[in-house]
């Protein structure tokens, strides 16, 4: 065991693993945390907390996993590239981890001119890769970036970020064989509309023997109506959606349902997919809804680990 | 080269405020957009008329210099120009500004560009863009000649990020993404190989992250004592 969380002891066990995700809010207020976790927990087995999400300022992911683990949900810890070096991203790991928090998803981030502060600096002083070797050199080597000793190393169960929806296409394998040469213990991929070029990446990933070194959990987004269908199809970057989803939302008399209803869908598509070994379901702003997609794929009650 | 924009004429006003006699500095060094003697000239004629609106009395001549960041040009053209006038208004880069000013003692010297990068123009599109970010330590050897540092918005070192999409960047549609590029080239001249492996942290020492640069001269040329890093 690396770090002997939740979500990696589900993993080693080759249970089918559920995340989710909860949104920290724009304010002080750690009830909105709990009110969210109040709703995932027993339906996810880790959730993961965003990170300044589209670079808009929220409660800091860390402090919003230490809340987390109050009201007794294992939290994924969000951590980018966009806003802290080196030494801010390895200081806020060894307090991560003095806080129990054993669960870390490394990420390149969202380019703040998306955000709510587009004048900023950015840092990107190492980019996600280099994230995932650095974490995994703490944890097995006791080692800084720069080589100096850590007497009690932090230990983490490593997480990264796949986009099998981002060009070019053929690089999309090389770059998780990177992360999984960097040292990364699970994969949560962005969402999967179309399932057929998901499926032609998981081929590559397999043909690689990726699969055998590494946790794939696939991301799933329910829409919350057509129009959201619509704009996350046009305007969000590295996402593909069919058209024919976008017409079967639009066709819908009730959208909210049926977005649901494809959610499920994917996930039973996912769930018989060889090397998929659980599924990231990111209902942001909408976390009610994750009992019923996680009820509906027949991916409740949670197994409990020792 | 290096890309300047012009300032607007209000910005360059504020800073003549209370001057009796200017002097427009261009320059020929680098030319895009160009701004030697004629654009020197159509500058100090706005100046006259703007100040003239004001209902100030301001007489603006103007010249060119081959180039103003070096220091021997700078001072052997404008030293007998510079005790008739209050001030000089560069029409160079920030680098050549600053250069007049170590020159030219006791002579306030103002800049009428904005600097913004070092690039070039793009072979079809009629536009200039950033090509180097001079971090100090050139990758282009292993990226086919394409800089991630200066043309991927995160400056990324392993590949391209997620929201590279249809060979754009997410930042902006009208961009191309680096990395797209990086790896077509590579993949032209059957070198993705160099792709498959993982850059390690990027010293930024050598950047603008380690202080502002400077290097005796010696130290340019091959044969100069190396850094460990290298």
């Amino acid at each position: 065991m690396k770090a002997e969380s939740n979500l990696e002891k589900i993993l080693q066990k080759g249970e089918f693993a559920v995340t989710g995700e909860l949104g920290p809010p724009q304010s002080a207020d750690p009830e909105v945390i709990r009110n969210k976790v109040g709703i995932l927990k027993g339906s996810v087995d880790a959730a993961n907390i965003t990170d300044n999400q589209t670079a808009i300022v929220r409660l800091s992911s860390i402090a919003a996993g230490v809340l987390m683990l109050g009201e007794e949900l294992e939290p994924v810890v969000q951590m980018t590239c966009r806003d802290r070096n080196r030494l801010a991203i390895q200081s806020d790991i060894l307090g991560a981890a003095s806080l129990e928090l054993k669960n870390l998803l490394c990420l390149t981030g969202d380019h703040q001119t998306f955000g709510n502060h587009p004048g900023s600096k950015n840092v990107f002083d190492i980019d996600s890769i280099q994230l995932i070797q650095m974490v995994k050199e703490m944890r097995d080597d006791n080692k800084f970036q720069c080589g100096d000793e850590i007497k009690v190393p932090p230990k983490m169960f490593i997480g990264g970020a796949a986009n099998p929806f981002g060009d070019p296409f053929e690089f999309r394998v090389i770059r998780l064989a990177k992360k999984v040469e960097a040292g990364v213990d699970f994969i949560q991929t962005q969402g999967i509309y179309d399932v057929e070029r998901f499926e032609k990446w998981m081929e590559g990933v397999r043909e690689e023997g990726l699969d055998k070194k590494v946790h794939i959990l696939g991301g799933v987004i329910p829409f919350k109506s057509a129009g959201a269908a619509r704009y996350i199809k046009n305007k969000v970057p590295g996402m593909v959606v069919p058209d024919e989803l976008v017409e079967r939302m639009k066709k819908a008399s009730d959208q909210k349902k049926e977005g649901v209803k494809i959610a499920i869908e994917t996930i039973e598509q996912l769930k018989n997919m060889k090397g998929v070994h659980g599924v990231h379901i990111m209902a942001i702003e909408w976390e009610k809804k994750v009992p019923e997609i996680a009820e509906g794929a027949g991916l409740l009650p949670r197994p409990k680990v020792a | 080269m290096i890309i300047t924009q012009e300032k607007p004429l209000e910005e360059i006003m504020y800073y003549l405020k209370g001057s009796k006699n200017v002097l427009v500095a261009g320059c020929d060094g680098c030319n895009q957009p160009p701004r030697g003697l004629r654009e020197a000239r159509s500058l100090a004629l706005l100046i006259e008329m703007a100040s003239k609106l004001e209902g100030e009395e301001l007489a603006c001549d103007y010249v060119t210099l081959i180039k103003q960041c070096d220091d021997k040009i700078a001072h052997s053209t404008l030293s007998p120009l510079v005790e008739k006038v209050d001030i000089i208004v560069s029409l160079s880069c920030g680098i050549g500004v600053q250069v007049l000013s170590d020159v030219l003692e006791g002579t306030l010297i103002v800049p009428a560009q904005d600097t913004i990068f070092m690039g070039s123009e793009e072979r079809e599109m009629g536009t200039v863009s950033e090509r180097c970010s001079a971090c100090g330590l050139c990758v282009l050897g292993s990226t086919g000649g394409i800089c991630p540092i200066a043309r991927c918005s995160k400056s990324l070192l392993n590949g391209p990020c997620g929201g590279s999409q249809e060979g754009k960047c997410e930042v902006d549609e009208d961009v191309d993404c680096a990395w797209q590029l990086i790896y077509d080239r590579l993949k032209s001249i059957d070198g993705l190989d160099i792709m498959r492996i993982i850059a390690p942290p990027k010293d930024w020492s050598t950047s603008t992250h380690g202080g502002t640069r400077k290097i005796p001269k010696e130290m340019m040329f091959m044969d100069r004592p190396r850094r460990e890093t290298e």
